[in-house]
């Protein structure tokens, strides 16, 4: 693969950085370097726990759920990370997701707990 | 007390992309292509089920499950049941024969958790895919993927799942088989059954309404779920957690997540109810063991990630 074809892809809310080729999703560049930049959930587009803000730079996606990225925002450059394919250097914050807390969860406060 | 549910009949879930969707559900689990509608929705069922069919991928914008369907003794059944649901309180819909290829007429009606449920006494049974009735082999041959045998149950989240349960237990008769309760007594996690499987639906106490977890679908064997893990790794599919076992049901599990980021389950095994059996208990307290046996502790993950 050609040096072109990689990209790196700076998160500036983490102030970490990866590097992601042009045939890789941004959070499938970001788990291959062990990076712990943006937040994993389904990897599918569908969950909206990788939702970040793209600042700059260009780049496509696949098909989101609009549970989570509505038609406006994506114009917005919000996007989820499992569905980005950058195509140059690119800034973006991490984090745009708000979980809604269950008693499920809140129950489970005092537990040990791996994320 | 029974009330003339027989058991799951059918789930139909959103995805971003059917194509891609039937790699996952059919190509990997190894559910069995049946027919495509006018609507351009896809029906599949795992080898054993001798009804036409048991999953609906339909292509939409927002992945999720639009409704599980159960299948009733037969219309008598269904007509006392749509006016008992009426009665309840629930918001009643009759869905005529045929929307659904192959299916008979369904009342759609909704829970206190936000989702939506049919229930229908008629579809086509086109019997077990590649095996007869009498003198049948012990399975068919061409089976793809994980092989799974059928469409088992599924996990929903969403509030007031105590309405819930008095919907499903009163007027449906399911029974309360599992539970996980907080220290103030409080149930935030059930799982009902309408026969002797530890769970025909299951539901977990959460803020927003109409929420997937994830869809089941049963294996014969540990050594099957083992494969099942080794095919999601040779496919490279988004792995959530397994292959474990869980203290809730005690079923031997793997979970992973289909293209458009619902979550599936293959799974063996596991506890059984009878209805003169008092629901077994997990308290909150050791949450991290009820959900998975040997690791013990919480996997935020497989909480919080929905669609």
């Amino acid at each position: 693969m050609s040096d072109q074809s990689i990209h790196q892809i700076r998160v500036l809310n983490r102030d970490q950085s990866f590097e992601c080729a042009e045939d890789q999703v941004l959070l499938v560049g970001m788990e291959r370097h062990n990076a712990a930049a943006i937040s994993v959930g389904c990897r599918g587009g569908g969950c909206g726990v990788c939702r970040i803000r793209i600042l700059a730079g260009e780049y496509e996606t696949k098909r989101m759920s609009k549970a989570h990225i509505s038609d406006a925002e994506q114009q917005r450059g919000y996007a989820l990370a499992c569905r980005v394919f950058p195509r140059t250097d690119l800034e973006i914050e991490s984090d745009h997701y708000q979980a809604p807390e269950s008693s499920y969860q809140q129950a489970a406060v005092a537990q040990p707990t791996v994320k | 007390m029974r009330k003339g549910v027989m058991r799951p009949g059918h789930i139909q879930i959103r995805v971003l992309d059917v194509e891609e969707a039937l790699k996952h559900y059919r190509d990997l689990i190894g559910l069995i292509e049946v027919e495509r509608d006018a609507q351009g929705r896809v029906y599949l069922k795992g080898w054993t089920e001798v009804d036409k069919f048991s999953v609906v991928l339909r292509e939409a914008d927002e992945p999720g499950m639009d409704f599980v369907g159960y299948k009733v003794l037969d219309n008598q059944t269904l007509e006392k049941l749509q006016g008992e649901l009426v009665e309840h309180g629930c918001n009643v819909e009759e869905i005529p024969a045929g929307e659904l290829n192959g299916c008979g007429r369904r009342i759609r009606f909704d829970s206190p958790t936000g989702h939506m449920f049919e229930i229908y006494a008629e579809k086509e049974q086109t019997g077990k895919w590649g095996v007869g009735n009498v003198n049948p082999e012990a399975w068919p041959r061409g089976l793809k993927g994980m092989k799974a045998t059928r469409f088992d149950h599924c996990l929903l989240y969403g509030p007031n799942i105590k309405g819930t349960l008095d919907l499903f237990r009163d007027v449906l008769g399911f029974e309360l088989a599992e539970q996980v309760i907080d220290p103030e007594g409080t149930r935030i996690a059930q799982f009902l059954t309408v026969g002797m499987k530890a769970h025909d639906v299951a539901f977990i106490d959460h803020p927003e309404p109409g929420k997937f977890h994830h869809a089941s679908f049963i294996l014969d064997t540990w050594e099957d779920v083992l494969r099942a893990a080794d095919l999601i790794s040779m496919e490279d599919v988004s792995l959530d957690i397994g292959p474990t076992r869980h203290g809730l049901t005690h079923g031997k599990t793997i979970y992973f997540f289909d293209p458009s980021g619902n979550r599936s389950e293959v799974f063996c095994d596991g506890d059984y109810h009878y209805p003169d059996h008092e629901p077994v208990t997990w308290k909150a307290e050791q949450l991290g063991k009820a959900i998975f046996y040997h690791d013990r502790v919480l996997n935020d993950r497989f909480l919080t990630v929905l669609t």
